[in-house]
């Protein structure tokens, strides 16, 4: 873990309105996941927005893209696993997601996609204790 | 044959589902000293859950049952169970690092060993055909060979780096003491030992040699052992093939070939081919669908193509995670296990018109 944080000064934009997506009503919306190092949300920093997820309901699939806030961003991983366990949450099992980082806002756009899409990667590292505890303060934190 | 006949109609029949495990089950295993007159036919099954089960098929019933949950050893997920070509040992992988070794004891099942040194989450084990050598791989990127000697032991012969990620599954040959292991570097790896008794890397298999463009999933070889058929992430099945006279008179110099690709048939990630006795390919995938194919009698200019005999949609709730064929007398059974944490058993079957 490095030390300093990778984004000490992000730029940070105000909330907006939103169209409920999700099929339980209590469910969290995906946007309020806190960014693993600020106490903001992944929409307050502009990480992801109403574009960003397109979801087919009769194919019962999901892509989402989202936009880390600079170039060389380590958390791209550990946000996209937060937004995979969020969604698995609001959707039913058997939906289908695909997370990608939107084209050219990473500088290993390819790897950081290939890892966030194997299954088994995925499944390993939410085995991890100290990963899993990160996710699990952006998701759950209440400090929004 | 059936299978030459391009008129001919086939269909997946489901025989039964084996319910039982709480998470995602990721492989499966048939006994092979199993599935006889004497023997009814058994499976082992891995999962998330961190269990390994034990079914078996029941002589009077015919109906399959879970006879032993094999728990509190694996602390993490079971990624890959396989049996010893005697069906007497069980071999587990797991991503607590550790592979396990178990012996039916009067019909119950013990952990007679734990083979420890890779780094993280083992992927994958294979036996040889002799029983003498166990293979394991990991994320770790490195493949390793265990020498099984007496009373239940094992030795780490060589540790094989050259893979530059995560190794997903080892295979040894059929019959050949030949290693083959495949990774999320998008190649495939065959390894061999010299007459001084080391183990290297022979061939690698990439990009370039006509080869898979992203993770390399699993592996499967014909009843022959000439040929082998592949599955990746990038959609697309690959079928080698090798000189086999000239691998068995231990010429390392022999290449495994490029001899087809089958593509557009799959949307979604392949994660498990299997290579039955009649030659039919069997493959399951993120799409909740198997699929089977077989070599196409069209004469082709350059060599064998495959085509497409069936596919059984939502054969699964979930990812198709493994297929495998029944080594047993039944012709073209086969079993399937899911992320929707169920095994369906199957028969491939003519259907009437």
């Amino acid at each position: 873990m490095t030390l300093g944080l990778i984004n000490a000064n992000p730029i940070v934009h105000a909330k907006k309105e939103r169209v409920a997506r999700c099929e339980d009503p209590h469910c969290d919306f995906v946007r309020d996941i806190r960014d693993p190092e600020h106490p903001y949300s992944l929409e307050q920093l502009s990480v992801l927005s109403e574009e960003s997820i397109t979801v087919d309901d009769k194919l019962g699939r999901i892509l989402i893209t989202f936009t880390p806030t600079i170039q060389h961003c380590s958390m791209a991983t550990v946000i996209g696993l937060c937004l995979r366990v969020k969604l698995q949450e609001c959707f039913p099992p058997h939906y289908k997601v695909d997370i990608k980082v939107s084209p050219g806002s990473h500088a290993d756009e390819e790897a950081v996609n290939k890892q966030l899409n194997d299954k088994e990667r995925v499944a390993a590292a939410l085995e991890n204790p100290n990963l899993r505890q990160l996710v699990d303060e952006c998701l759950y934190s209440n400090e929004l | 044959m059936d299978l030459d006949d391009e008129g001919s109609n086939f269909e997946l029949k489901e025989i039964q589902t084996l319910s039982g495990h709480t998470d995602r089950v990721w492989s499966l295993a048939w006994n092979p000293a199993t599935g006889t007159d004497d023997a009814q036919p058994v499976i082992a099954s891995c999962s998330g859950d961190k269990t390994v089960r034990i079914w078996e098929r029941s002589a009077l019933t015919r109906s399959w049952d879970c006879k032993a949950v094999l728990e509190e050893t694996h602390t993490r997920t079971v990624r890959s169970c396989t049996w010893s070509p005697s069906g007497k040992l069980l071999a587990t992988a797991s991503f607590d690092a550790t592979t396990a070794i178990w012996e039916n004891v009067g019909g119950d099942f013990q952990c007679v060993s734990t083979l420890e040194g890779h780094e993280n989450e083992v992927k994958s084990v294979s036996w040889n055909a002799s029983e003498s050598l166990l293979a394991t791989c990991s994320r770790d990127k490195t493949v390793w060979i265990w020498e099984v000697m007496p009373g239940n032991e094992f030795e780490c012969a060589s540790v094989l780096q050259g893979h530059t990620q995560d190794v997903k599954m080892v295979k040894w040959h059929p019959t050949m003491d030949i290693l083959f292991s495949c990774s999320y570097d998008n190649t495939i790896k065959v390894w061999a030992e010299d007459d001084t008794g080391d183990w290297h890397c022979i061939q690698t298999i990439g990009e370039s040699s006509n080869g898979h463009s992203s993770t390399v999933w699993a592996i499967s070889f014909n009843a022959g052992g000439d040929k082998m058929v592949t599955c990746s992430d990038d959609l697309t099945l690959k079928v080698w093939e090798a000189d086999i006279e000239g691998m068995r008179s231990g010429n390392d110099q022999v290449l495994w070939k490029h001899l087809s690709t089958l593509s557009g048939y799959h949307d979604r990630t392949i994660f498990s081919v299997h290579w039955s006795r009649e030659g039919i390919i069997a493959s399951g995938a993120a799409d909740d669908a198997i699929r089977f194919f077989v070599e196409s009698k069209d004469s082709v200019v350059d060599g064998p193509s495959y085509r497409l005999l069936l596919k059984k949609e939502k054969a699964h709730d979930m990812d198709v995670n493994v297929v495998q064929w029944s080594p047993g007398q039944e012709n073209r059974v086969m079993a399937s296990a899911s992320d929707d944490g169920t095994i369906k058993i199957w028969e491939l079957a003519t259907s009437s018109n």
